[in-house]
């Protein structure tokens, strides 16, 4: 066995990140590793790379027990890691980036020559026949990767793991890393494939591990998982289920307000289609990297519309920026409050009336009695838990910071609210709360489109799902045919045959 | 391609704006040959390198600096404060003056590399705060006035003489620049350089000593600085502490109109030369201009034009980037 992980456990300021995990990885083997967001993957190879320290469990690579302080050491040893975001120098050459920091050298100066042919002759193994004199920013994500791959390649790295390496990939490029990934095989190097699409998983790797809540829930060969166990193990089951919360019956013919057709930008967003109609939630369900937030952000003017139509109210709209979007109505809770959404440092009341500031001018000056008056009025029908308005906002607890970021685009009084992962990092009790209010936001007239990862939310409250799977909207599911099975089932759809990937 | 071409291949649009800056140089010299009688005279010619030596090897050290993505705005203060401590030292021996002087600007550089690396101030502070604190040490060494240096010990020398027809500063400056051509483009070094100015954080985890590189490329800068304040008071027999004054800005010029990005991660020394030949042509062509008679362009003047000429070429790159960018 070339690396064995025993019992790892981390915790991050007493919460608990890794509990008790394992992975195991033979030597050649393409092992996959698979979870929802903040299942443990990145942590765990964190760990393994010396990034992070453990708290619990032993790690063995090549049958001694290794504790790497930090990345340079497990590089030594022979771990390589390629993340996602490719870390190569852009404006320096190819050749230069694969042996930075190991320059082949000659009367103490740089041998270009050498340099340049030991280049050339790692890429040709990937058939791989670039000018390596140019910088790597020449080229294309592919095959900076491959250059990173090469990269690791010389370094003599036994292990390799590629984090989400096809996210920012097309169909061609994919199949060239593949084989990129035979090669390394064959020559006896194991790889570490964290990904989420399925077909790319069944595609290459051998054998998958399936971690959940810091926890491995599953390690099988590939062959031996079908698809929807393995979307089982992931998403697992919420303890507390909630309790339905939407009307059971199909309410029929109640007006379209919002309607995306066969729009698409880039890799992740290739031919989406969804509805949302008058007064309903409307849910976006996917695995992680099927394209929901992007398509959020498509609708919202956020990121340009390649291809498609969005249709608000009847009348075909192009959204250039998200102000065009806000003038439509239409608002966006992003996923990440910390990154995009509160001001940390800024109290309740100016956090919830930022979006709202233009219109609460009086003669220039903000108009401090009416945006009184629209805090309290939100503080309390939101039941929002808090000492005063002025009470800077990162003392909130997370549900009642989302309770905030929901009055700040509630004040500007949409017709559509898209909201990403409305319940993310909050407790339970909060999560239900959210989920009834924007139930009874929805029954007021609102429309809510609303991403969510937790299918239970969406059985719970959503009116109709629209399943997204790699970047494509595969179902729709209206709230009579809505069910787990039914949701797991075209999450794990396959999107179509690629035969040139199997 | 073929090797012997390879040096000039155009892999980038900074390759681009660096061929320009050479032409332009070449351009502005065969208008002021053409135009005035004696802008090819060995007086001109002499002067214009020996004036000059000491502003090329600041914006030496600058280039360096500003390819790792920093700043150093203390070089001309720390060419002040050298020109005092040189001048001090200059009566023991002529080289104790030297050393000194560049001692004085590697004591700079070395506190600028402290405090960017180690306690993690950024570099446009750091340096502002150096510049500040060597202004003042050179002020209070110098008493608040000029520090006539000794002529007997032969320190004018390295700034007043010649060696071979040429002038000793520019001869130093010439070495300054091929050492540095090569720790750029031949040692490894130079290459871990231009990786970090690329991206700290991926230098790093591709395993470069990111601090310890940095720390390097301040105290060269420093030191450079130092030794042009050396240069300064050998060629007018003088420490001057209010000197330097907006040196920086012109270093800062030079290394840019010589096509380096002001984010870091490009850049040549062979054009940063040709950047600060270009930035002081334009004021001994104005000179010459000036000499005609035909107008009268006061010092001022001749900051406006400057200023002027770089906001030219600075645009024109601009340009020229996304023009090349987006094709």
């Amino acid at each position: 066995m070339l690396l064995s992980m025993q019992g790892i456990s981390k915790a991050f300021a007493g919460v608990a990140a890794l509990k008790s995990a394992a992975l195991e990885v033979e030597p050649a083997e393409v092992m996959a590793l698979v979870g929802q967001n903040g299942a443990g993957k990145s942590t765990l190879i964190k760990i393994l790379t010396g990034v992070y320290r453990r708290d619990e469990g032993s790690v063995a690579f090549d049958g001694k027990a290794v504790d790497f302080t930090m990345p340079a050491e497990a590089q030594a040893a022979g771990i390589a890691t390629i993340y996602q975001e490719i870390n190569l120098a852009p404006q320096r050459s190819v050749a230069e980036n694969i042996y930075l920091s190991r320059e082949p050298k000659r009367f103490g100066l740089i041998d270009q020559t050498a340099m340049r042919r030991g280049a050339e002759a790692v890429l040709k193994t990937f058939n791989l026949d670039i000018d390596v004199e140019w910088p790597v920013a020449h080229f294309d994500a592919a095959t900076r990767q491959m250059v990173a791959i090469a990269r690791a390649v010389t370094q003599n790295a036994r292990l390799i793991i590629m984090d989400e390496p096809t996210s920012s990939l097309d169909e061609r490029e994919v199949a060239v890393l593949f084989e990129t990934i035979r090669t390394l095989k064959r020559s006896g190097v194991a790889v570490i494939f964290i990904g989420h699409r399925l077909d790319e998983l069944y595609a290459i790797c051998d054998r998958v591990t399936i971690m959940r809540d810091g926890q491995t829930v599953a390690k099988s060969p590939m062959t031996e998982m079908p698809k929807m166990a393995l979307v089982r193990h992931m998403l697992g089951k919420e303890l507390a289920a909630f309790q339905a919360m939407a009307p059971d019956e199909d309410v029929p013919d109640r007006p379209l307000r919002l309607a995306v057709e066969n729009a698409g930008a880039g890799v992740r967003v290739r031919d989406v289609s969804l509805d949302v109609r008058e007064g309903e939630i409307s849910g976006l369900a996917g695995l992680l990297g099927s394209g929901r937030t992007e398509t959020a952000r498509l609708i919202f003017g956020a990121d340009a519309m390649q291809r498609g139509t969005i249709r608000m109210e009847g009348r075909e709209r192009t959204y250039h920026e998200p102000a065009d979007a806000m003038a439509d109505g239409i608002g966006l809770v992003s996923e990440d409050r910390k990154i995009d959404g509160i001001v940390p440092d800024m109290s309740i009341r100016e956090n919830m009336t930022l979006a709202l500031l233009p219109k609460l001018k009086k003669a220039g000056i903000v108009d401090r009695i009416r945006q009184d008056e629209i805090v309290t009025r939100y503080i309390r029908a939101l039941g929002v838990k808090c000492a005063s308005p002025d009470q800077p906002i990162k003392e909130l607890s997370g549900g009642n910071q989302q309770k905030v970021l929901l009055a700040r685009w509630l004040a500007t009084d949409p017709r559509v609210l898209i909201i990403d992962e409305p319940t993310r990092g909050i407790d339970i009790g909060a999560k239900s709360e959210i989920l009834k209010l924007l139930r009874s936001l929805a029954d007021a007239g609102l429309s809510v489109l609303m991403i969510s990862s937790e299918l239970e939310e969406l059985l719970a409250v959503a009116d109709r799902v629209t399943v997204l799977s790699d970047g494509t909207s595969v179902a729709t599911l209206p709230r009579k045919d809505l069910s787990e099975a039914a949701l797991l089932s075209a999450m794990a759809h396959q999107a179509g045959p690629s035969g040139d990937l199997a | 391609m073929h090797t012997l071409l390879r040096p000039f291949a155009i892999k980038s649009s900074v390759d681009l704006a660096r061929l320009g800056v050479i032409l332009a140089l070449l351009g502005l010299i065969l208008f002021g040959a053409l135009r005035y009688d004696n802008f090819v005279s060995s007086y001109n010619i002499l002067s214009f390198l020996r004036y000059n030596s000491m502003f090329a090897l600041i914006a030496l050290g600058m280039a360096f600096v500003i390819i790792t993505g920093g700043i150093d705005l203390s070089v001309g203060g720390t060419a002040a404060m050298a020109s005092v401590v040189a001048a001090l030292f200059s009566p023991s021996h002529w080289a104790a003056g030297l050393l000194a002087g560049m001692a004085a600007g590697l004591a700079v550089g070395a506190l600028n590399a402290f405090i960017i690396t180690k306690m993690r101030i950024q570099p446009f502070i750091a340096t502002l705060a150096t510049m500040l604190a060597a202004y003042g040490t050179g002020l209070l060494l110098a008493d608040n006035q000029s520090v006539s240096v000794s002529y007997d010990t032969g320190f004018t020398i390295i700034g007043q003489d010649d060696f071979l027809g040429f002038p000793i500063p520019a001869w130093i400056a010439l070495a300054a620049y091929i050492l540095g051509w090569l720790v750029l483009e031949k040692l490894p070094i130079g290459r871990h350089i231009l990786a970090i100015g690329d991206g700290e954080a991926t230098a790093g985890l591709m395993g470069l000593k990111v601090e310890r590189t940095l720390a390097a490329v301040y105290i060269a800068s420093g030191t450079l600085a130092g030794l042009a304040g050396v240069m300064l008071a050998s060629q007018f027999g003088a420490g001057q502490p209010t000197e330097g004054v907006g040196w920086e800005l012109f270093a800062i010029a030079s290394v840019v109109v010589g096509g380096t990005l002001l984010t870091g991660g490009s850049g040549s020394v062979g054009a940063t030369l040709a950047g600060a030949l270009l930035l002081a042509m334009v004021f001994n062509i104005l000179n010459f201009e000036n000499g005609l008679g035909w107008i009268s362009l006061s010092a001022y003047w001749q900051s406006v034009i400057r200023g002027a000429f770089l906001l030219v070429v600075v645009v024109l790159q601009a340009k020229l980037m996304t023009r090349h960018r987006s094709t």
